[in-house]
């Protein structure tokens, strides 16, 4: 169980998030929603020890996680952020950087740790694109390579900023299809997700943020019976199921 | 081997500048690690009985320009246009100050024309003993720690979360770049352009794995200071011209030619 107590974070003493207090359970998948410029991302750069918190403490497993050594907390969280330079390197060698909190001098990676990439990269369909540079590839197989580095990292958490976004129709879906791989792995994946829909029919649970606070925590149920997307967002919010499949699909208007 | 040396050295440095600063147009001379350090080998002239401390002179100009760079640049943003702006603006200002010492004491112990053009006719074996040391001791740490330059590369928070401490490393390879481009420049003077173009050679040659790219950019600078010694030592025999101005010959039309392979880049910068 990774929890934050009482954060307060932001930028150069200027609170972007506040009071947050909230847990995440392993196995699980949380979305992070909100309006744009309400702390989403600050959360998650917080709760993952990117960015120190202005008070506060996040514990694992009991333990506060602030004078972790950074190689150690990198075995037990990982983040991918949303925006980030493309390598010129090849794809089984971006993934084996997943390896790197692992590697003691000189760097030189073990057996284990080539046979956890090629699993990696297995599981997430890319054996084909092994040698092939990322920069050859298109955002949705980048995201992919990414995620496959994440999978290498072999991390209990796991925060994503924004997934899915710029990608295609296609590769959105096929992004959260591995999110759920990820989950049934007993990962906690932890992410920044701004299709509202998407939202609440693939994650556990709801973080709902307004001006930095914490709304509403709870399943995406709780959420959306709570009315508090539609008083944040200022739109209508209306729960459909689909007839053919069954499932509850969320529509938005203004 | 004074060739060798500082061809290694500024090479290296320009290399690790690149990957740290995450700028292909990084470079000694462009974003002021080279005016810091001919500023303080000029200004250590006025100490003629410490004359043989120049190599930690050049390392401690190049360590201060190179961190006033980065932290301008961190101050208003960091982009890569405003690193390159950020050094040329440092780079001037250094610059102005190693003009005027060289132009009020002309009687220095170290030639105006030669320290500003950069050469390494009249270096001696003794000369070069410091700065040798201090080369190979940063070639060597480079080379250690060339996989976690692969890792900076990738970013400062995909880095962090990968469990580098971004902040100490990028120090430490600051600091060992200053070190390999101040020894080289305290015995070859302001040696232009081998910083910038040999890193991109060698990527050229075998990619960008920083495990491989070290030694071969060392190869590569010391070869190309190298041939650069012998044709200034030959095309106008028995009169030898800088070495520096053979690099700017060769080099200045291929950083033309970056920055325009580099154009969008920036403008996305």
């Amino acid at each position: 169980m990774l929890e934050l107590r009482n954060i307060t974070a932001g930028y150069q003493g200027f609170e972007v998030i506040k009071n947050v207090n909230i847990s995440f359970a392993k196995g699980s998948i949380t979305g992070i929603i909100g309006k744009n410029g309400c702390g989403k991302t600050t959360l998650l750069k917080t709760a993952a020890q990117l960015l120190k918190p202005i008070s506060g403490d996040i514990i694992l497993n009991g333990g506060s996680i602030s004078k972790m050594p950074e190689k150690k907390l990198a075995t037990k969280i990982s983040f991918l952020p949303q925006i980030r330079s493309t390598p010129n390197t090849t794809v089984y060698n971006l993934v084996m950087h997943g390896r790197f909190p692992y590697l003691g001098f000189p760097r030189i990676p073990h057996a284990k740790d080539k046979a956890i990439v090629k699993k990696a990269l297995a599981t997430l369909g890319l054996k084909k694109y092994r040698n092939k540079n990322v920069r050859e590839l298109s955002g949705g197989e980048r995201q992919k390579v990414y995620l496959a580095m994440v999978l290498a990292q072999d991390t209990d958490y796991i925060f994503l900023d924004e997934p899915t976004t710029f990608l295609d129709i296609n590769h959105q879906l096929e992004i959260l299809a591995i999110i759920k791989e990820l989950k049934k792995l007993g990962k906690a994946v932890i992410m920044v997700i701004h299709d509202l829909n998407n939202a609440l029919t693939n994650c556990d649970k709801i973080c709902l943020l307004d001006k930095g606070e914490v709304v509403i925590y709870g399943s995406p149920k709780t959420v959306y019976s709570s009315g508090a997307i539609e008083r944040v967002f200022q739109v209508k919010c209306e729960e459909v199921t689909l007839q053919k499949k069954g499932q509850s699909q969320y529509v938005f208007s203004l | 081997m004074a060739a060798i040396l500082a061809g290694c050295a500024l090479s290296l440095a320009g290399l690790v500048l690149q990957t740290v600063l995450n700028n292909a147009l990084a470079g000694p001379s462009i974003i002021g690690v080279s005016s810091g350090a001919g500023l303080f080998t000029a200004l250590i002239t006025f100490f003629p009985a410490y004359l043989t401390l120049i190599p930690l002179a050049a390392f401690a100009g190049a360590l201060i320009a190179t961190l006033l760079v980065y932290f301008i640049a961190k101050k208003t943003g960091a982009s890569r246009m405003t690193i390159v702006l950020s050094g040329a603006a440092v780079s001037s200002f250094l610059g102005a100050f190693t003009d005027t010492i060289l132009t009020i004491k002309p009687d220095t112990a170290i030639s105006r024309i030669g320290f500003l053009i950069g050469g390494l006719s009249g270096v001696t074996m003794d000369g070069i003993k410091l700065p040798g040391i201090l080369i190979f001791i940063s070639f060597v740490l480079v080379f250690i720690f060339s996989y976690d330059l692969n890792v900076l590369s990738l970013g400062d928070e995909t880095a962090k979360s990968l469990g580098l401490n971004v902040a100490k490393f990028r120090f430490i390879f600051i600091v060992l770049s200053s070190l390999l481009a101040g020894s080289a420049i305290s015995f070859a003077g302001l040696l232009g352009f081998i910083g910038l173009i040999v890193p991109h050679a060698a990527r050229f040659i075998i990619g960008y794995d920083n495990r491989l790219l070290v030694p071969v950019t060392a190869l590569l600078g010391s070869s190309f200071a190298l041939f650069c010694d012998i044709l200034a030592r030959t095309i106008f025999a028995p009169y030898e011209i800088p070495v520096g101005i053979i690099m700017s010959f060769l080099g200045g039309p291929f950083f033309i030619y970056l920055l325009l392979k580099q154009r969008r880049r920036l403008i996305d910068a």
